[in-house]
C-alpha cells in the first residue's frame, strides 16, 4: 500500500516541484543578481533590487496597492455580509440556487467580467451615454481609467471570496441564541454585535484575507480599468518582466509580493 | 428568524450588482449599430466571429491546450488527491495550497524564467508545449482540492473490505474507490477546464508565437477598444463555461 501511494503523489510531486518551487528559487536568484544589457541577468550578486524597492516611486506604488487592496477588502466586507446572511437564514431549498447565483459569474471568465466594466464606465459607454441622452450631464464623466474604477472592479471580481466563507460560517450559527439575548433584555443590534459576529468571526477573516491576498497580486483589473493612471504592483511585476527589461527587479517585486500573501495567511493561522 | 423586508431587498440589489452587467453586455453584442444606442436586433456581431480567422484559430488553440491540461492535471491531480487521503503529505499539500494563491502573475514571470533559463540549454522555444505545462501546474490545486472533498464523504472501509477479499491495492483503487469518487473527477476536470480555457495573465507570457490563445486576443481586443464582436465573444464565452460551471457543481453536490 504505502509503494502504491508513493507512486500515486509521485506525479503531482514533479509537477509542483518543477512548474512551482524551481520557478520560484530562479525568481529568488534573479533577484539578487544585477540587470543583464539585453534583459536576462548578469553577475556580480548584489542586494540593489531589494533597496531600490523603497525608491519613492515604487513605494508610493506599493502603498498604493496596499490602500486599493484594504478598501476593497473593506467594501467587499461591508457589502458581502448582509448578503451571506440573506443566504443563510434563506430556506434550506433556495440555498443552493442564492448560493450559484453568486458562485456562477465568479467562476465565469474573469477577463470578460472585467472588460463589462469597461462597456459600462468608458467615455461612450453606456452609463454616460444614458446620462447625456437624458441631459442630466453635458459632458462625460471620467468613470473609467481611476482608482474607483479599479476599486469597482475588485469589488465586482472578488466579493464571491468573501460571501462563501461567511456564508458558511453564518450557516452554523443557532438562532435561538439571538432568541434568548432578545429574552434577556438584549435589543437586536446589541444581540447581533454580542452573538452573531463573534460567531461569524473566522468565515470573516478567512474571506477577508483570500480577497486581500486577491487584490494585492492583482494585475488585469489595474490594466484594463486602471490604465496607465492607477497601476499596482503586480503592474510592476509585468511591466520589469516585459517593457522595461529589467529581470532582477521585477523577481525583487515578485518576491515582495510573495511575501506579502504568506504574511496575511499566516495572520490566518494566528 | 426569516429574512425581513429590508435585506431582502438589498440581496436583490446585490444580485442585480453582480449579474446586470454580464446582462447588459450580452444585450448589446445583439445590438445593430456599433455604437451604444440601441438600434434593433442584429445576429451580425456573431457572424463577424466566424469570419474572423484570429479568433477562430485562437479558440482551438484554447480548447487544443485546455482539454490537454485537464486530462493531464486531473489523472495527475487524482492520484495525488488518492495519496493525500490515505496519509496526510503536509509537505506536498501545503506547496499546492500556496500555488494556489499566489498572484497569477507571480506565476508567469516564474514559469517564464523557469523555461528562459532551461531553454538555454535544451534549444527549445515557447509554445504550446510550455503552455500546457503551465496550465497543468494551476490546475493542479484545484483537482486536488475537489476530488479530495469528494474522498472524505467516501466509506474506507468499503476499500478495506475489497482488500480483505484479496483485491491488491491498485484493484482496490481502480474497481472500488475510483467509481465511487468518478462525479467529484469529473467535476474537478470541468473545473481545470474551465480555469485553463479562461487564464489570460499566466498564458499570455509563457505563449510563443503558435500558441495565442481566446483570453488573449480577447483581451487585444478590449485594449484597443470596446466592441460589439468582442461583447459576442464575451456572452459565448460567459454561456459556455457558465454551463460547464453548474455541471460541476451538480456533480460536486450529488
Amino acid at each position: 500500500m504505502h509503494k502504491l501511494r508513493a507512486w500515486f503523489l509521485l506525479p503531482a510531486r514533479l509537477v509542483n516541484f518543477v512548474c512551482f518551487v524551481v520557478p520560484l528559487c530562479i525568481v529568488l536568484a534573479y533577484s539578487l543578481l544585477s540587470r543583464g544589457v539585453y534583459g536576462g541577468v548578469e553577475q556580480p550578486w548584489t542586494f540593489e533590487n531589494y533597496r531600490r524597492l523603497v525608491d519613492p516611486l515604487y513605494l508610493g506604488i506599493f502603498l498604493r496597492s496596499f490602500w486599493i487592496a484594504g478598501l476593497a477588502t473593506l467594501l467587499c466586507l461591508v457589502l458581502g455580509f448582509p448578503l451571506a446572511w440573506f443566504i443563510a437564514r434563506s430556506s434550506v431549498r433556495r440555498r443552493t440556487l442564492y448560493l450559484n447565483l453568486v458562485m456562477i459569474p465568479f467562476w465565469t471568465s474573469f477577463l470578460v467580467r472585467t472588460y463589462a466594466w469597461m462597456f459600462l464606465l468608458r467615455d461612450t459607454g453606456l452609463i454616460n451615454t444614458v446620462l447625456l441622452a437624458t441631459g442630466i450631464i453635458a459632458e462625460p464623466l471620467p468613470l473609467l481609467y481611476n482608482n474607483g474604477a479599479v476599486l469597482l472592479g475588485l469589488v465586482y471580481g472578488y466579493l464571491p471570496f468573501l460571501v462563501l466563507p461567511v456564508y458558511t460560517s453564518l450557516e452554523k450559527i443557532d438562532l435561538s441564541m439571538m432568541e434568548a439575548a432578545a429574552d434577556l433584555g438584549a435589543r437586536p443590534i446589541t444581540a447581533f454585535w454580542q452573538v452573531v459576529v463573534p460567531m461569524a468571526k473566522p468565515g470573516m477573516r478567512a474571506g477577508s484575507i483570500l480577497v486581500f491576498i486577491s487584490c494585492i497580486g492583482t494585475y488585469l483589473t489595474p490594466d484594463l480599468l486602471g490604465g496607465s493612471k492607477t497601476i499596482m504592483i503586480g503592474n510592476v511585476v509585468q511591466n520589469q518582466f516585459t517593457a522595461a527589461r529589467d529581470w532582477p527587479f521585477g523577481a525583487a517585486c515578485s518576491l515582495l509580493l510573495m511575501g506579502l500573501v504568506m504574511l496575511f495567511l499566516r495572520s490566518d493561522e494566528l | 428568524m426569516r429574512n425581513g423586508k429590508w435585506i431582502a431587498a438589498y440581496a436583490a440589489a446585490a444580485y442585480l450588482f453582480l449579474h446586470v452587467p454580464l446582462l447588459v453586455l450580452a444585450v448589446f453584442s445583439f445590438n445593430a449599430s456599433k455604437f451604444t444606442v440601441w438600434q434593433g436586433f442584429s445576429l451580425q456581431w456573431y457572424a463577424q466571429i466566424f469570419e474572423n480567422d484570429q479568433l477562430l484559430e485562437s479558440t482551438w488553440n484554447s480548447l487544443v491546450i485546455a482539454l490537454a491540461s485537464t486530462v493531464l492535471a486531473t489523472a495527475i491531480g487524482t492520484l495525488c488527491a488518492y495519496g493525500i487521503w490515505k496519509r496526510k503529505a503536509p509537505v506536498l499539500s501545503g506547496s499546492l495550497y500556496l500555488s494556489l494563491v499566489t498572484p497569477e502573475i507571480v506565476t508567469g514571470i516564474s514559469l517564464l524564467a523557469l523555461f528562459q533559463w532551461s531553454f538555454r540549454f535544451l534549444g527549445l522555444q515557447l509554445g504550446m508545449h510550455t503552455v500546457i505545462l503551465a496550465h497543468v501546474a494551476f490546475c493542479l490545486a484545484y483537482v486536488v482540492i475537489t476530488v479530495l472533498a469528494r474522498l472524505r464523504t467516501f466509506d474506507a472501509s468499503l476499500e478495506e473490505a475489497a482488500l480483505d477479499l484479496g483485491a491488491t491495492p491498485w484493484q482496490a483503487f481502480r474497481l472500488v474507490t475510483l467509481p465511487a469518487i468518478l462525479p467529484g473527477v469529473i467535476a474537478a476536470a470541468l473545473l481545470a477546464f474551465t480555469v485553463s480555457i479562461d487564464d489570460y495573465v499566466i498564458t499570455s507570457l509563457v505563449a510563443g508565437v503558435d500558441s495565442e490563445t481566446l483570453p488573449m486576443v480577447v483581451y487585444q481586443m478590449a485594449r484597443r477598444g470596446v466592441s460589439p464582436v468582442v461583447n459576442a465573444i464575451s456572452t459565448l464565452i460567459v454561456l459556455g463555461l457558465g454551463v460547464l460551471i453548474l455541471v460541476s457543481e451538480r456533480l460536486q453536490q450529488r
